[in-house]
């Protein structure tokens, strides 16, 4: 039966060949990113991983984008919800009245609005110039030292900063 | 730049790559280099080539054989090894829409990949995008053969072997290996348990990403390993990954093009048949790019800073993906998503729901060119009928028996689509899984049996469809749209080359000419159209219509 003979060839080139060359050249060459980024504390402990968002609530941090799956790793997801839907407006009017925001300082989209994965592991610099504020009085430090945490470019990593503005605190 | 631009440039781009690409296909469906290894491996009976009959029975029982052995593993996933998350067993209904999914080359997926299915499954189903593509593009070669004017139709094994081998998996480890070099993860290590800054504890599903997702993009499967697809930084972790894998979407089809043209020996006719299917591709990316470039209805009374529509999409993507990406996916049977479909803009949902309708331009790996394929027998019959001689199509004519074989597999589409949409909208099986109210609903289950049809498997993903009679419904006309559009097309060609060859005159309607473009253009357009017209209109359209009001 050639047919089966196909089958079991398919297999083993794809099963036997094909996804141990792959895993071979991650681990070896690019061992952190294959095993997904993680980030590894001073004494040793994973944070997460630099490529995932996760929750941060306390004033003292940034936070990430509002996410449809409470930054979930293990089931993400978007919240699907169409731009006639009132949920998004309501999300919204909840999100603009805890952050105070108002015409003269309005919020910057990327605040409001969750991301596809409900991961997504970056703000815009302007949500993060938006918080600067908050985290500067939270942690009794000149917005001015926060600001120069801030990389260069359009976008911020929020695991990657709230690490230095931990360790800025040193 | 300019969103629009920038993508219509891009298209461009993938479009030049995709033409060597097309001469490589064409040669490995040529070359007999491998029959030393293939001989021992396949047995001697590969180099036997057959009508269509036996070609459609061999892809058949091939395809039988791939959905029997993935049944058996998804079924069984909790007592077979590569499962480190514990994955637990999988309703039944749900293995039967999985499996039909990825036999289909559609990727359909009522379930989320991190919280469904152990690793073994995952790669089974990895193995089902490899082979799937293959079988889709062993088919459009035996079309070409036949349309040739070859009574002889090859071998599917043969061929199926040999894409496998020598282009699909080449491929695929390209692409596989810069993806896990920008940080797609391979690992067969189960979630990873952090301790977050804040004393959270975040578990992190991960996996043998970067192989999966190489065929996922490249064989127009679609497939996510994970629930929200490439939108996911581990499926999609930064924008050369995203580049990567936009170029990977339609470049397979665009291809197949120039392949059917040099199968056939008529490389001008490929170039008019290319030349139609990118005319509505930039077409489809610049009326998807405008709508999608505009803020969100729902903010207009709020203090939020002006920004294109950023709901279910991710920051790092850059501004055009979410609409470009949209497009090239539908349009190509593709499936994956760079943004969540639902909560794109109403009207940009019209140019992913004409990629699905049309199918063909470009099409899945194959199966869009054959596709189009019927669309030009439609239009040399058009044709003929406008000056009163009988059509031809590359010196075959062409005549009752192949325009009701044509008539038949292009009453398929719709007729899934339209009948499905109908049924589930008007019960509780459909109106009760909806997730946004009003047209968005009805666009959600319109899409569903649009994208099942289409083989495509991208979704409005607020839709409840993890049911049973989502998962019937939808295996069902995965099934027959597949199949389907494979038999009928066959059955077209093996007739034509019974034929013999009409000499060509000066009333002959020559194919590779701008005025057989033209009317071919015209009339999928119009067909198209007429067709799904009415649904547009009663989804996307009135739901822009209500948002400005």
């Amino acid at each position: 039966m050639t047919t089966l003979r196909l089958t079991l060839v398919s297999i083993l080139l794809c099963g036997v060949l094909y996804v141990p060359a792959i895993l071979a050249f991650g681990k070896t060459v690019v061992p952190e990113k294959a095993n997904g980024s993680l980030v590894i504390s001073t004494n040793g402990k994973i944070v997460g991983s630099r490529l995932i968002a996760q929750s941060f609530i306390s004033p003292r941090y940034f936070h990430p984008r509002p996410s449809a799956c409470d930054y979930n790793a293990q089931a993400a997801s978007g919240s699907n919800l169409s731009p006639t839907n009132p949920e998004l407006t309501k999300r919204a009017q909840e999100i603009i009245l805890v952050n105070q925001a108002d015409a003269s300082r309005p919020i910057p989209a990327d605040l409001v609005t969750a991301s596809g994965s409900g991961l997504d592991p970056h703000i815009t610099r302007a949500a993060a110039e938006f918080q600067i504020d908050r985290i500067a009085a939270a942690r009794g430090l000149d917005a001015q030292t926060i600001r120069a945490l801030l990389p260069n470019g359009p976008l911020v990593n929020v695991l990657e900063i709230n690490l230095a503005l931990d360790q800025a605190k040193r | 730049m300019n969103p629009l631009l920038y993508s219509i440039a891009f298209v461009l781009i993938v479009g030049a790559l995709a033409w060597p690409l097309g001469a490589w296909l064409t040669w490995t469906l040529k070359t007999d280099k491998l029959d030393p290894l293939l001989n021992p491996l396949l047995g001697k009976g590969i180099k036997k080539s057959s009508g269509w009959k036996n070609y459609f029975l061999s892809l058949l029982g091939f395809n039988a054989a791939l959905f029997i052995i993935t049944w058996l593993v998804l079924a069984n996933q909790q007592n077979l090894p590569l499962n480190p998350d514990g994955m637990k067993s999988v309703p039944w209904h749900l293995v039967f829409n999985t499996t039909v999914s990825f036999v289909t080359n559609t990727n359909l997926q009522h379930y989320s990949g991190e919280a469904t299915y152990s690793y073994l499954s995952q790669l089974t189903l990895m193995w089902l995008q490899f082979t799937s593509a293959a079988t889709g593009i062993a088919a459009l070669a035996a079309l070409a053969r036949g349309l040739s004017g070859n009574r002889d139709f090859g071998n599917f094994i043969y061929d199926t072997a040999r894409i496998l081998i020598l282009f699909l998996l080449p491929l695929s480890t390209l692409w596989a290996l810069i993806y896990v070099c920008v940080g797609v993860p391979m690992t067969f290590e189960g979630s990873a348990t952090a301790t977050t800054l804040e004393g959270a504890t975040q578990m992190i599903a991960r996996g043998p990403v970067a192989a999966f997702l190489a065929i996922k993009q490249l064989g127009t499967n679609g497939g996510g390993f994970f629930g929200p697809n490439s939108t996911h930084p581990f499926e999609n972790p930064n924008f050369i990954s995203n580049v990567i894998s936009m170029i990977a979407i339609p470049i397979i089809p665009m291809a197949c093009v120039r392949t059917f043209g040099a199968i056939l020996g008529k490389p001008r006719h490929a170039q008019v048949i290319g030349a139609v299917m990118l005319a509505f591709l930039l077409i489809k990316v610049t009326v998807t790019v405008i709508p999608e470039s505009a803020a969100t209805a729902a903010f207009q009374h709020l203090p939020v800073a002006a920004a294109a529509n950023l709901e279910g999409k991710e920051l790092r993507f850059g501004a055009a993906t979410g609409p470009l990406w949209a497009v090239l996916t539908t349009s190509t049977s593709n499936g994956s998503v760079g943004a969540m479909h639902d909560s794109l803009n109403p009207l940009s949902l019209l140019g992913p729901f004409s990629g699905l309708w049309l199918n063909s331009t470009f099409g899945g790996v194959g199966v869009g060119m054959i596709n189009f394929f019927l669309f030009m027998i439609l239009a040399v019959f058009v044709a003929g009928l406008m000056v009163g001689r009988t059509p031809e199509y590359l010196g075959k004519k062409v005549e009752a028996r192949e325009m009701s074989l044509a008539a038949a597999a292009f009453i398929v589409h719709p007729l899934l689509i339209l009948s499905g949409t109908a049924l589930f909208a008007m019960t509780p099986m459909g109106a009760s899984t909806i997730h946004n109210a009003g047209p968005r609903g009805f666009s959600e289950i319109l899409y569903e049996f649009s994208s099942s049809a289409a083989n495509n498997g991208s979704g409005l993903e607020g839709l409840g469809d993890a049911t049973i009679p989502w998962n019937i419904a939808t295996g069902i006309v995965m099934l027959l749209g597949r199949y389907l559009p494979i038999i009928l097309p066959l059955a077209i060609a093996g007739s034509l080359a019974a034929k013999p060859r009409v000499a060509e005159s000066s009333g002959t309607l020559r194919t590779d000419t701008t005025t057989f473009g033209l009317m071919v253009f015209a009339v999928i357009l119009f067909l198209g159209a007429l067709t799904f017209f009415p649904v547009a209109l009663l989804g996307p359209v009135l739901e822009h219509l209500s948002m400005i009001h």
